[in-house]
């Protein structure tokens, strides 16, 4: 297969054209700007439709709007930009629409800054927007992984009829890696059930809606959409497992913050200290079967994040507290150093 | 093994460019490699950096903090980097704007007028491919003709008119 060479931001783009998305509504921010400016010259010359539009909120209300009908459709934005967005997402999701939305991550609370972080793991995975509902959530680790992902999540937000998330960070939206496109067969789903596309008199027409005034009606429309996050739990977790058949100490860490710790954990391995990696590839459904297994040999966990400490929660949820889980984190833009991360390997392989 | 480069210049310079040009020898050669811009405020005027590696296997971290290899394009970027370089490592320096010389004796250096190359050659914004010709000299990362595959497809079509001008200021960079 032909290797290219792409932009994280643009390789999310061209991914996402080839998994057949037909309308693309953002809005600039930086560091994801080149996927919007990579979809406006190329979108109209595969078919479909590129917009800017006037704001954040204005971008995913026509992406809601687009998906009624039935195209795939996908907006992009980074962290602060994706707070905007949080009350159409809990729409979609109220309505059963698919989607994908990319939020490439900068640093924050507020405008923060525009280097690369993590630190929207608790929005993306908790909160992202009001009411009872999950979104499927992907974590990439390289450029590849973008491409590939993208493709995944148009997939399963088709097949489960929800919005889903790709999950990046400045790093990966800037950073140019070889990449190769596989041959997208895009598995068609009927929509004719529910898609509000024409009815030429032909048929009921459909309603897209995510309001229920009767308590009752809304509880079993919540409870449906759980059922349906029970299965995605049972079916749809991923994640990669590095050197952890024999590990004293497993690191944890999703994404960019992966590459380093892979590295860290090599650094390890030459010293003498058994240490392996557990990255998860879905952070919703976090993936607890696969971490479980990680850390069978491991006698305590270092989870490693650009944030101060998100996933963490879910890493210990997810091991019920069995083993002491330890935190290391840079914040606001900086990068966490594979030396640093090996210190604090060292400390900790010390300690116990 | 990996190779870890880093270019850095002020903002106009080249620096992405001439890195994107070693990212893509590396694509050309089958290798594994990564590119990582500096993409801050800075792009625009003021310090501009990129991260390169070139490896065997996959790449982890693509920020290059310690590089094997620095191209030092001005003052603040050679103040800036010089220390960070790896013992054993080599530094590439355009003298015309660098007018300090290195201090350590464990890395090699190289001075390149290559500012002032580019204008007597007409090879105006030349400088940094001068001084990839003479990173590709004294390294042998790759072969010439890789790098002249590399130029031709990173120098957009409607540039095409100076993939030549690109070709001499390698050759000027190799023999200085």
């Amino acid at each position: 297969m032909e290797r290219n060479l792409m932009k994280g931001n643009e390789a999310l783009a061209e991914a996402a054209i080839r998994a057949g998305c037909k309308c693309f509504f953002g809005y600039p921010i930086t560091p994801q700007t080149e996927l919007a400016a990579y979809m406006s010259k190329r979108m109209h010359k595969a078919g479909g439709v590129f917009l800017q539009a006037e704001s954040e909120i204005a971008a995913i209300n026509m992406v809601l709007g687009a998906a009624s009908t039935g195209v795939r459709a996908m907006t992009s934005s980074s962290s602060p930009g994706v707070s905007l967005k949080s009350e159409g997402i809990s729409y979609l999701a109220g309505s059963d629409l698919p989607a994908v939305i990319i939020n490439v991550q900068r640093g924050g609370p507020g405008l923060g800054g525009i280097q690369p972080s993590q630190a929207d793991y608790w929005q993306a995975t908790k909160a992202l927007g009001h009411g009872d509902f999950h979104i499927l959530v992907y974590a990439p680790a390289s450029v590849q992984e973008m491409v590939d992902m993208v493709v995944k999540s148009f997939d399963r937000a088709d097949k489960y009829r929800m919005p889903a998330m790709i999950l990046a960070d400045g790093l990966l939206g800037q950073m140019m890696e070889p990449v190769s496109f596989p041959e997208i067969n895009a598995e068609a789903y009927d929509k004719s059930s529910w898609a509000a596309n024409g009815h030429q008199n032909k048929r009921e027409h459909h309603i897209i809606n995510s309001l229920y005034l009767k308590p009752d009606e809304l509880q079993t429309s919540v409870y449906e959409r759980f059922e349906r996050y029970e299965k995605i739990k049972a079916d749809e977790t991923d994640a990669e497992l590095y050197l952890t058949e024999d590990c004293d100490i497993l690191l944890c860490a999703y994404g960019a913050t992966a590459r380093v710790v892979k590295s860290a954990v090599n650094s390890a391995r030459e010293i003498g200290i058994k240490a392996g990696m557990f990255r998860p590839k879905t952070l919703w459904p976090f993936p607890v079967k696969e971490i479980n297994e990680a850390c069978k040999s491991a006698k305590c966990l270092l989870d490693v994040e650009m944030s101060m400490g998100q996933m963490i929660d879910d890493v210990k949820l997810a091991i019920n507290c069995s083993k002491p889980v330890h935190f290391f984190g840079r914040t606001g833009g900086i990068i966490p150093t594979p030396a640093e991360i090996l210190e604090e390997i060292k400390k900790i392989g010390g300690a116990e | 093994m990996t190779t870890e480069i880093l270019l850095a210049g002020f903002g106009g310079q080249g620096v992405l460019f001439a890195g994107k040009i070693l990212a893509y020898c590396g694509l050309m050669d089958n290798k594994e490699l990564s590119w990582l811009p500096s993409y801050g405020p800075e792009m625009r005027g003021g310090t501009a950096n990129c991260s390169v590696c070139i490896s065997d296997d996959p790449i982890g971290s693509p920020l290059v903090l310690a590089p094997d290899i620095l191209v030092a394009m001005n003052q603040p970027s050679f103040d800036k980097f010089v220390n960070d370089v790896k013992s054993g490592g080599k530094i590439f320096i355009d003298s015309t704007l660098v007018e300090s010389k290195c201090e350590r004796d464990d890395v090699e250096c190289y001075y390149i007028p290559s500012s002032q190359l580019a204008e007597d050659n007409a090879l105006k914004g030349g400088s940094n491919i001068i001084l990839l010709g003479k990173l590709l000299k004294e390294t042998n990362l790759f072969t010439l003709d890789t790098m002249k595959k590399a130029i031709e497809k990173v120098v957009p079509p409607s540039k095409a008119h100076l993939i030549e001008n690109n070709f001499k200021a390698i050759e000027i960079g190799m023999n200085n």
